[in-house]
């Protein structure tokens, strides 16, 4: 229930921030809407703890910070190897997956993704495969420092599911 | 600063051309999609940068849907080119699904 | 004087995400396979959108349309991994062969050497 209201809440402040005309017939279509798309939440089975925008909250910003940080310098690395194609040698490797819950996990694998010069392929809860575009991108994931980021962010984010989780990942 | 807009459109339209030349060439079918979703994303810039370079506020909620549409449409034109049939159930000779999560209770 | 700056900076951020498209559509030409072709795409999807969104932030200053630039943002680098992992992933389950070079044979000098020929 509570990710319930708290999903209202969200939605009704997009729907605020983007309407941007305040009028009784707009206010009426956006509860229409939010309970709508509520509705469709529930059917999906997709309101809970994983769901919840907030999960992540204060660390979150932090992240991105750095994510955009390694988004500039992959980019000028791609860059440079366009204008000479003749540098790259793309591979496939394999790195492990630290991370205990699918939350985590996704957000490693889209990290990844993000970055230029690594796309996943394949991921299974220890490993997954991604497709280098040339050593130095390779060399970048290899040396796992995304992946302490995210184990942080995933550390103490204070909810009762994350412990169990890693209670059985570890037994 | 207007003519900095106006380099910066043709910059992204020339994005789109070379784009546009990977989709036709493309050799698998999986190429011509990348391509497109590189212009998808181009036309959303596109609009953005039309949308404050003419001060005409709404179009940025065109850009906003658009962006949305996109991947909706890359997503859907994929599994089209996979499947033959957008309501399919399973996806053939698919690897095995991402491990999801425990339901909730 | 802090106006000129804000025009200067965001010029900078419009015109450099303009280059950083343009570089990764050559990319999406030159390179040699599907797959590293989708590192080009990123490097347009990711950088590119940023700088060009950010530079517009800048001219538009605090109003109702920065949020919905960001929104766009957030939409675009929500949605571009995701869609790169699927068309990587559909591609692969396909048998689209990834292209796997040796580090002293570099042979990708043609831009239209298909996916799956790579003769030496």
């Amino acid at each position: 229930m509570r990710y319930v209201i708290s999903l209202i809440f969200v939605l009704a402040a997009l729907w605020l921030a983007v309407s941007g005309v305040y009028k009784p017939l707009l206010f009426g279509l956006g509860a229409g809407s939010i309970a709508l798309v509520v509705w469709l939440s529930l059917r999906m089975d997709v309101v809970g703890i994983e769901h919840n925008p907030g999960l992540y909250f204060p660390k979150l910003f932090a992240y991105w910070g750095w994510l955009v940080g390694q988004i500039i310098s992959a980019n000028i690395h791609v860059a440079k190897r366009v204008l000479s194609p003749k540098g790259i040698r793309p591979h496939i490797i394999e790195v492990p997956v630290p991370q205990h819950t699918a939350v985590s996990r996704v957000t490693y694998a889209n990290s990844c993704t993000l970055t230029p010069g690594t796309v996943t392929l394949d991921i299974t809860p220890e490993r997954m495969r991604v497709h280098a575009l040339d050593d130095v991108s390779a060399q970048g994931l290899m040396s796992q420092e995304m992946a302490q980021k995210i184990l942080w962010l995933e550390s103490q984010s204070g909810n009762p599911r994350v412990t169990q989780n890693q209670t059985e990942s570890a037994s | 600063m207007s003519m900095v807009y106006v380099i910066s459109v043709l910059l992204v339209f020339a994005t789109m051309a070379l784009a546009l030349i990977r989709a036709l060439k493309g050799p698998t079918i999986y190429d011509r999609i990348l391509a497109v979703n590189v212009v998808g994303t181009k036309t959303v810039l596109v609009v953005a940068l039309i949308s404050v370079f003419s001060g005409n506020g709404d179009l940025v909620d065109v850009a906003l849907v658009y962006a949305l549409i996109n991947f909706l449409a890359v997503v859907a034109v994929l599994k089209l080119a996979r499947c033959g049939d957008l309501a399919a159930a399973n996806v053939p000779n698919g690897s095995a699904q991402q491990a999801s999560s425990t339901a909730h209770e | 004087m802090s106006n000129l700056v804000i025009d200067l900076i965001s010029g900078g951020l419009l015109l450099g995400g303009g280059v950083i498209g343009v570089l990764g559509g050559l990319g999406l030409l030159r390179f040699p396979d599907f797959y590293s072709r989708l590192h080009a795409a990123g490097m347009t999807d990711t950088l590119c959108a940023l700088m060009i969104i950010t530079g517009l932030i800048l001219q538009t200053g605090l109003s109702l349309l920065t949020l919905k630039l960001a929104l766009i943002l957030l939409f675009l680098l929500f949605t571009s991994p995701t869609a790169s992992h699927a068309l990587a992933k559909a591609a692969l389950s396909d048998g689209v062969e990834p292209l796997e070079q040796s580090p002293k044979n570099p042979d990708a000098d043609s831009a239209d050497q298909g996916a799956s020929s790579s003769n030496t």
